[in-house]
């Protein structure tokens, strides 16, 4: 039984993991079907819940898939979805990034350079903006975003500061 | 095109210690703008362009990004196994850190402190991601890129149109162009 359901994970997140071009987000939406009204490995409501604390742990929000595999069939669950996200797109990638490191003084190369840039930049904010509203977030926590985007734009304090000043801050929020 | 030159070899140890503490520490989705932070301005492995694009490869290629992200500069910098272990490094940490998480929660329900400082480090990430970036955005000066850039934030980040077809329409736009350009004032 436990091994039917770890390959049915494996089966379910290695062809997902294929199709996320672009990055992780645009792959949610067929997980939560898959998850939900496919395999019926959970409720609507417990993919909701499962979302929230994804986006709660820091990493890749890909990490989603090891809960889903956790909720599915425990530990070994976590570990075979994690590899099936992330194995079958690494080794793309990284045939990919052996032909661009390859490629440096190919003419095509810089052409590709230059004219990816832009895509880059214009996805780096729609995430962010993705993510912001995603995460439905208050007033204090969008004061919060501001103030950090202010201080690493304009000055050297670490992160780690500002994460260390923000943790106290909302912690003190709470109790307040 | 600055070339980063490799004058020495990074141990595999650091190279996993800064993708280890990448992964564990960059909530709200910031883990892109976490590498940009130790990999170009703390340790110049890569310069802004070089990150730009790197970061651009990796989106138009399947996985997360910062995966994908993390074998690019692991195999710039040690091949094979820098790459294994750049993916490996950042994906652990932040793989026990959520299964704890999912565990408390099943066994205490939402604590609300701890739903509120982590709501907190959300936030400083996401800040993280936009002051990346504002950097990342002065590697594009000319008219023609801003505008696909700002095309590329309306459609899929204001309007919500799907962003595969956006990509596949604008990257071989801004490709094209780039072409065109150098046919246009060849060196």
């Amino acid at each position: 039984m436990n091994e039917s359901r770890l390959l049915g994970l494996f089966l379910v997140f290695a062809p997902l993991s294929l199709m996320s071009f672009g990055g992780g987000q645009a792959i949610i939406a067929d997980m939560q079907h898959q998850t939900v009204d496919i395999q019926h490995w959970m409720s609507g409501r417990d993919f909701v819940d499962i979302f929230a604390i994804s986006r709660a742990a820091p990493g890749p929000s890909t990490l989603i898939a090891a809960l889903i595999g956790w909720h599915v069939a425990g530990f070994g669950g976590a570990a075979i979805a994690a590899i099936a996200i992330y194995l079958p797109s690494s080794l793309i990638v990284y045939a990919a990034v052996r032909w661009w490191h390859a490629a440096a003084d190919s003419p095509w190369r810089g052409i590709l350079q230059r004219g990816l840039t832009p895509i880059a930049v214009g996805l780096v904010f729609a995430g962010g903006l993705a993510v912001l509203e995603a995460a439905r977030v208050n007033a204090l926590q969008i004061f919060a975003t501001v103030i950090a985007a202010g201080l690493l734009t304009t000055t050297r304090v670490s992160m780690y500061a500002i994460m260390a000043g923000a943790a106290v801050v909302f912690a003190f929020a709470q109790l307040l | 095109m600055k070339v980063v030159e490799k004058t020495r070899e990074i141990p595999l140890s650091a190279l996993i210690a800064v993708f280890f503490r990448v992964g564990i520490t960059s909530f709200g989705g910031s883990t892109a703008a976490a590498l940009y932070r130790e990999a170009v301005e703390r340790r110049r492995w890569l310069d802004d362009h070089g990150f730009v694009s790197a970061l651009a490869l990796c989106q138009v290629l399947p996985g997360a990004n910062p995966v994908n992200l993390a074998i690019y500069i692991g195999a710039q910098l040690r091949g094979g196994i820098g790459g294994t272990l750049a993916a490996i490094g950042l994906i652990f940490p932040p793989f026990c850190f959520i299964l704890v998480l999912a565990v408390l929660y099943v066994r205490y329900g939402a604590l609300p402190l701890a739903h509120s400082i982590l709501g907190g480090l959300a936030a400083v990430g996401i800040g993280m991601t936009l002051s990346v970036g504002a950097k990342l955005a002065r590697t594009i000066r000319k008219p023609v890129p801003v505008a696909i850039a700002a095309t590329l934030f309306i459609t899929v980040g204001v309007l919500h149109w799907p962003m595969i077809p956006m990509v596949l329409v604008l990257a071989p736009l801004s490709i094209g162009i780039e072409r065109l350009l150098l046919k246009a004032e060849p060196q």
